[in-house]
């Protein structure tokens, strides 16, 4: 039995806006699904519905074969979130805050878990700060703590590494692992491909309230994953040698940039081969650069397909 | 019943009272000690009896309404309201707590700070004038009912609210009249049959009438009637709340 399964879940806000259309998904126990998608996707709204923090205006969605709506002490004892906005308070200390959220989620105090929580976030030096002199990375891992404290077997994070540094990015995929360890199921959302291709199984495109594809991650990423490699020659060409005819290369309006599109998940991209062609052809490179094709940018193809090309 | 929850919510909002504690208490005490130095010691002194009771001693129940209604409103909606605002409360309606859970922490902290006011007061104007209650328990019973209503309705405010304008024009455009007009000061009795008759129209006259009787035995209107119309007060706002809660009302939406 999955341990979330959504059924014809739609979302209506009051001024018309329709943020989700008849989303189907069921997220199996123990695996890490990432849901990609744009600013304005419905992946918040999607999030927010199944903690309890939105109403839906069609569908159900269970939670360890709970209703959502009429168990929701069962099912919301089993989740954790941790929001994309940096939602708490000022004058409370770290520890306070941690112990608070337990509290909501009806667990007797248990100091020890707490300190292993806090230890684990690296947020045990600052357990007596006041939220309000923590950094922006710091207070992100507190509301990890406070997500994590009531020891939850589901767990939400909605855009986790947005707006963080190096550090706490790698800081938080090692976490995510460790708790996949513990055989909690995690759902996140992001923008980044990259993040998704680092820690996800599944990954779920959302657009504009629809669920465009959900497939493993390998699949998926074949399909997204692809870039460029920008030549910039130190002559300009006006057409391309015979040589190069048959290779798919686009030439720059000026002439001075060939564009090279590959897939980097083969084993053979093709690169290779044409840096030998491009030498033989007599044209001399002056300047490489490999340019990644953004989300949104991929976002815009799939729209302009209605997904079928991940179909 | 969540009973971790509601210690929770009810201790987070006791500590912000206490960590603001110039205006959570020192102020509306500070305010009521000044309407009672001016209107009971300073002119009162010039005013004659009411009801045969000296006006010094006439308004303290009425200072006391007037403090604990503004306060019960403006603690219950800016509880509520500032965890809307942030986004923190996105913490509670995740959780695993009923409305009436959220309601006993947020609005029996209000209540309680409320309570507290009223008690610094009473004790205050009893270095004024000699304090005499008539019927404590009736005291009691009204004023608990008072700050338990008004932290709801101000409870209802904080959630209806969109900004900051909109969580103090309640209390100022309507609490503010309704109990200055609802004889905090003055016996409706004073007043031409006119305007008796319209003040009738105002709850606050039921409290503030009720309140008067459990301290002189002396009321503008019935004692059955004060204490129903609180009551029914204190279920139409809880009518309220559990249809906001339900629906998602500014909350869920």
């Amino acid at each position: 039995m999955p341990i979330v399964s959504i059924s014809n879940l739609s979302k209506t806000y009051n001024d018309g806006f329709q943020a989700l259309k008849n989303i189907d998904l069921e997220i199996q126990r123990g695996e890490i699904l990432a849901l990609l998608g744009p600013n304005g996707a419905g992946k918040t709204t999607l999030i927010s519905i199944i903690c309890g923090i939105v109403n839906a205006s069609k569908g159900t969605v269970t939670v360890d074969g709970a209703d959502i709506v009429k168990d929701y002490r069962t099912t919301r004892e089993l989740i954790g979130l941790v929001p994309q906005e940096l939602a708490l308070g000022a004058f409370e200390k770290v520890w306070d805050s941690v112990c608070f959220s337990r509290g909501l989620f009806a667990k007797k105090p248990d100091p020890a878990y707490i300190e292993k929580v806090l230890r684990d976030l690296s947020l045990w030096d600052k357990r007596n700060s006041l939220l309000m002199e923590l950094s922006g990375g710091m207070k992100r891992r507190v509301l990890i703590a406070k997500a994590l404290v009531h020891e939850p077997r589901v767990l939400f994070l909605d855009e986790p590494t947005a707006g963080v540094d190096v550090e706490l990015r790698k800081d938080m995929w090692a976490l995510v692992e460790q708790l996949r360890q513990a055989g909690v199921t995690i759902i996140l959302t992001t923008h980044y491909i990259e993040e998704a291709e680092a820690i996800a199984d599944r990954v779920g495109v959302i657009n504009r309230g629809e669920l465009l594809v959900v497939d493993e991650k390998q699949a998926l990423m074949h399909k997204l994953g692809k870039r460029q490699l920008e030549i910039e020659l130190a002559s300009p060409v006006s057409e391309l040698p015979a040589s190069l005819s048959n290779v798919a290369l686009e030439v720059s309006q000026d002439g001075h940039v060939l564009i090279y599109t590959y897939d980097p998940h083969k084993t053979d991209t093709g690169i290779d081969a044409l840096m030998k062609t491009i030498a033989a052809a007599g044209l001399i490179i002056k300047d490489m650069n490999t340019v990644k094709s953004s989300l949104e940018e991929i976002f815009v193809k799939l729209i302009k397909n209605g997904g079928e090309e991940l179909a | 019943m969540n009973m971790y929850a509601i210690q929770m919510i009810y201790k987070y909002e006791m500590k912000r009272a206490f960590t603001t504690i110039g205006q959570s208490f020192a102020s509306p005490i500070l305010s009521t000690v000044l309407y009672f130095v001016v209107f009971g010691s300073a002119i009162g002194s010039r005013i004659e009896a009411v009801d045969n009771i000296p006006y010094g001693l006439f308004i303290v129940p009425g200072l006391v309404m007037l403090a604990i209604l503004t306060q019960s409103v403006a603690n219950a909606s800016f509880g509520i309201f500032f965890p809307r605002f942030t986004g923190q409360i996105y913490e509670v309606l995740s959780a695993p707590v009923s409305f009436i859970e959220i309601v006993i922490g947020y609005v029996g902290a209000a209540a309680t700070k409320s309570l507290i006011i009223a008690g610094i007061i009473l004790l205050t104007a009893s270095f004024f004038v000699e304090m005499h209650i008539a019927h404590p328990v009736w005291m009691l019973a009204f004023l608990l009912l008072t700050c338990i209503s008004f932290s709801l309705f101000g409870f209802i405010i904080g959630l209806w609210a969109k900004d900051f304008e909109n969580l103090q024009i309640i209390p100022l455009l309507v609490i503010t009249p309704l109990v200055f007009l609802g004889g905090s000061f003055y016996s409706i009795n004073m007043l031409p049959p006119f305007w008796q008759t319209v003040s009738l129209f105002n709850p606050v006259v039921y409290l503030i009438s009720g309140f008067r009787w459990s301290f002189f035995g002396v009321a503008d209107v019935s004692v059955g009637l004060s204490l129903f119309m609180v009551a029914l007060f204190l279920l139409a706002c809880l009518l309220i709340v559990w249809w906001m809660f339900k629906t998602g009302y500014r909350l869920k939406q």
